[in-house]
């Protein structure tokens, strides 16, 4: 966290007011951003960091001078929670609500709880990258492994999820227990990260199973994970969202990533205007500003939309390109939110952890 | 200066009437396909995206397992890869433990009606279509039956019952087109011969009344053959005008250079008595020319009249009545007595009246120059035919003159100066243009000289 509120000043185009997440609400953290005139400011509530967010908020800002906005920020859990009761009591509760819990906002839109919205922005959009013109995917963020350069030699470097395996086979091997990963009880983005494995490849269970023998540390939440790698505690962290990951890179020059090459997921964070009324048109022009060319540049300048070779991601192999595994938005999520599959789910997988 | 005579209003063109007939067809059908294209667009979708519910809900029935007494659910991805085939449509589903609890899934399902396997409710205030399916577990710590219930919203199911409606209609306008052009070519080639036929009419040389001769589709036929007939009607009147005109030459020329002769000689003469017999001849020549213009006039006037007036239903009493009141023939002048012999029955023919009464007229003028009073003037019907007759008293010319009358024309009697024979041949060409004849007989009581007619409604 602290990492990134710095980096929030060193864009210097926040000129937010950051209140402690203890104030009354769950959310995390609460900021105001332009006229503070506006007595009916979009609210939006998102997942996302705001630092992370808080260029493509300016720059939508800058083209509204008499628009305010209050930026919610949640976890994914909770806001997957208030929204939900908004939906239940049959109101909006936000204008715009973006989270990198994916399945959480199907499930939310499965439930009746989002407003339409088509435009050219919306529809100039991949079809896996919305559904029923009710929720989008506004960023490209991949899953990659992060390690530390001074604890991993290059020749030790996992490039796919094969060479993590190799790494942590041998008997007594330097990295047992210096991998960490999502805690997917806390982490409602480790859990789709894990279900998305769970669905795409046979290595999950090799994967799993090795976790379990080697002792695989499970923690919340990206900036630990991130923070416990560029300080020597973990030596290798599985399954981190790049995006974090290459903000926090620019800061600390040990931090390496890397693309699996046997395949990246990659998420896209999804955006919904809450219904059921139709949607304020300003929640739309934001939505609109966010999937059009300079919001998109905007939220690349902080890694939001990554290429499969920016800068700070070392290529899986020699070859640049890497199968991409992008997590459409559709109602196939739904089973990852199903309450059984999800107790079974997290059953196995604290018997992994030894939880 | 004479205006130019009103064209006659141009009704609507074939063509259009035709395109107006088939868009007024493609319309009806249009909506009657819409309307069955819609149905049936709406049972095919149903039917598909049912199948998508049962291959859902059958995937995961058999992900149902019994793990250690327990009913449990492993949520197969599959089964709602294949829900989201339906691609826009929001996907509702829950599991049933064999007591009814919800094991999973949406626990505010609406209940299915009793034994339905699919049924129609709604998931969260959408429209959607439901399938439940029963999964029956007998083993010693779970007996019964589970319940998976697998729903999605329509918009898939409506989406392509209307992209069927729209391809239906899209294949309809086309053929509709083509119909259409179809059916132009068709009327426009059909109506060729008829370009023809005003081609080869408007070339014509005037005095070429020949028929035509055109390969004519059937329907035109009929055509063809009334301006044929009409034409060989023009060229019988035409005949008859040049009949006319030649006989008139003939009949002319000799009175005249009589009379010229005559005048030549009275021009020539001294003597003032004997001119004067001269000048007395000249005036009953000119008379006797004067009476043979006239009849000549009345020939061409009935003559024309049989040919081109409208036939209409006369009672031949009627015509013998006018004839004996009109009392005004110039033969009457002596004061002879007429009778008029009529019956009860109407004799009706089909015919000119005005030439009817010009026949008769002639006849009776026979019987007073020629006959012997008293004449009398009838109608009846004998042996089928219907007569109109003229009696006198008298025994009526010798057996040769009667077989030779009614000839058309006997010059020598307009060279002498009489005119029974231009009288007969009016009346003869009036009984002939009704498809009748002239008879004339001795009967009881005289000479009869009688037009012979078909009655109405006969055939001729």
């Amino acid at each position: 966290m602290t990492g990134l509120s710095r980096l929030a000043g060193l864009g210097g185009l926040v000129s937010a007011l950051l209140l402690t997440a203890a104030a009354a609400h769950a959310q995390e953290a609460v900021a105001r951003f332009g006229s503070d005139r506006d007595t009916a400011p979009l609210i939006l509530r998102t997942t996302t960091d705001v630092a992370v967010l808080s260029p493509a908020i300016t720059a939508f800002l800058r083209a509204h001078p008499d628009l305010g906005l209050i930026y919610e920020q949640w976890g994914s859990n909770a806001l997957y929670a208030v929204s939900q009761a908004d939906c239940d009591a049959g109101r909006a509760g936000a204008d715009l609500v973006i989270s990198s819990g994916v399945q959480q906002m199907i499930r939310l839109v499965n439930d009746r709880c989002a407003a339409a919205w088509t435009s050219d922005a919306t529809a100039s959009l991949p079809p896996d990258l919305r559904w029923r013109d009710e929720i989008w995917g506004i960023s490209r963020e991949p899953a990659v492994i992060v390690y530390n350069r001074r604890l991993v030699p290059p020749d030790e470097v996992p490039r796919s999820r094969f060479a993590l395996l190799d790494l942590l086979r041998p008997e007594g091997s330097a990295y047992a227990g210096a991998v960490a990963t999502y805690d997917i009880e806390e982490s409602g983005l480790g859990y789709l990260f894990a279900f998305m494995d769970s669905q795409e490849a046979s290595t999950f269970g090799a994967l799993m199973e090795t976790f379990a023998r080697t002792g695989a540390v499970a923690t919340c939440c990206s900036a630990e994970i991130i923070a416990g790698v560029g300080a020597g505690t973990y030596r290798i962290a599985y399954n981190v969202l790049g995006s974090y990951a290459a903000l926090a890179a620019r800061e600390n020059p040990d931090l390496g990533l890397v693309l699996p090459s046997d395949y990246t997921l990659v998420l896209s964070r999804a955006a919904m205007l809450p219904g059921p009324e139709s949607p304020r048109p300003q929640a739309g022009a934001l939505l609109d500003f966010l999937l059009s060319g300079p919001g998109q540049s905007a939220m690349a300048q902080m890694n939001l939309v990554m290429g499969t070779s920016p800068d700070q991601i070392e290529p899986g192999d020699a070859d640049n390109s890497v199968p991409i595994r992008l997590i459409p938005l559709s109602p196939t999520l739904l089973v990852a939110m199903d309450t059984a599959y999800e107790t079974r789910f997290i059953a196995r997988w604290r018997a992994t952890f030894g939880r | 200066m004479p205006e130019a005579p009103p064209r006659p209003a141009a009704s609507l063109s074939l063509a259009a009437r035709l395109a107006l007939g088939i868009t007024a067809l493609l319309l009806v059908g249009g909506l009657t396909l819409a309307l069955a294209a819609f149905a049936y667009g709406r049972a095919a979708a149903r039917e598909a995206f049912d199948r998508l519910l049962v291959g859902a809900a059958n995937d995961i029935a058999s992900a149902i397992a019994v793990e250690s007494g327990r009913i449990v659910v492993d949520l197969p991805v599959s089964a709602f890869e294949l829900l989201a085939l339906a691609q826009d449509d929001r996907i509702a589903y829950q599991v049933r433990d064999v007591n009814g609890s919800v094991l999973t899934g949406y626990r505010d399902l609406p209940r299915p009606p009793q034994g339905a396997q699919f049924y129609d409710a709604v998931f969260r205030g959408e429209p959607a279509r439901y399938l439940r399916l029963t999964r029956r577990f007998a083993e010693r710590a779970v007996s019964g039956s589970v319940e998976v219930i697998v729903g999605q919203t329509l918009r898939a199911r409506t989406d392509l019952a209307y992209d069927i409606t729209r391809k239906a209609l899209y294949g309809l306008a086309i053929g509709g087109v083509a119909m259409l052009a179809l059916a132009l070519l068709v009327v426009r080639s059909a109506l060729r011969p008829l370009d023809r036929l005003a081609r080869e009419l408007s070339e014509r040389d005037p005095q070429d009344l020949t028929p035509l001769v055109a390969n004519a589709p059937r329907e035109v036929a009929p055509l063809v053959g009334a301006v044929n007939s009409f034409m060989a009607r023009l060229d019988r009147q035409l005949d008859i005008l040049r009949n006319l005109i030649s006989d008139t030459a003939h009949q002319l020329r000799t009175p005249v250079a009589a009379l010229r002769a005559q005048a030549d000689l009275a021009l020539s003469e001294p003597d003032p008595t004997r001119r004067a017999r001269v000048i007395e001849r000249i005036h009953k020549r000119s008379v006797s020319l004067g009476r043979l213009l006239d009849q000549m006039l009345s020939h061409a006037l009935v003559v024309h009249r049989t040919g081109s007036v409208r036939r209409e239903s006369v009672d031949l009493r009627d015509v013998a009545l006018d004839l004996v009141e009109a009392g005004d023939h110039p033969a009457l002048a002596g004061g002879a007595p007429l009778t008029l012999e009529i019956g009860a029955v109407p004799v009706p023919v089909l015919a000119d009246p005005l030439s009817l009464r010009e026949a008769a007229s002639n006849l009776l003028s026979n019987a007073l120059n020629h006959g012997r009073p008293p004449i009398s003037v009838g109608a009846s019907i004998e042996d089928g035919m219907h007569l109109l007759w003229i009696r006198d008293a008298g025994p009526g010319p010798s057996a040769e003159v009667r077989a030779a009358l009614g000839q058309r024309f006997q010059r020598s009697a307009a060279a002498a100066g009489q005119t029974a024979g231009l009288g007969l041949a009016i009346s003869h060409a009036v009984a002939e243009a009704y498809g009748g004849c002239l008879r004339f007989d001795l009967v009881p009581g005289g000479f009869r000289a009688a037009l012979v007619l078909p009655g109405e409604g006969t055939p001729p």
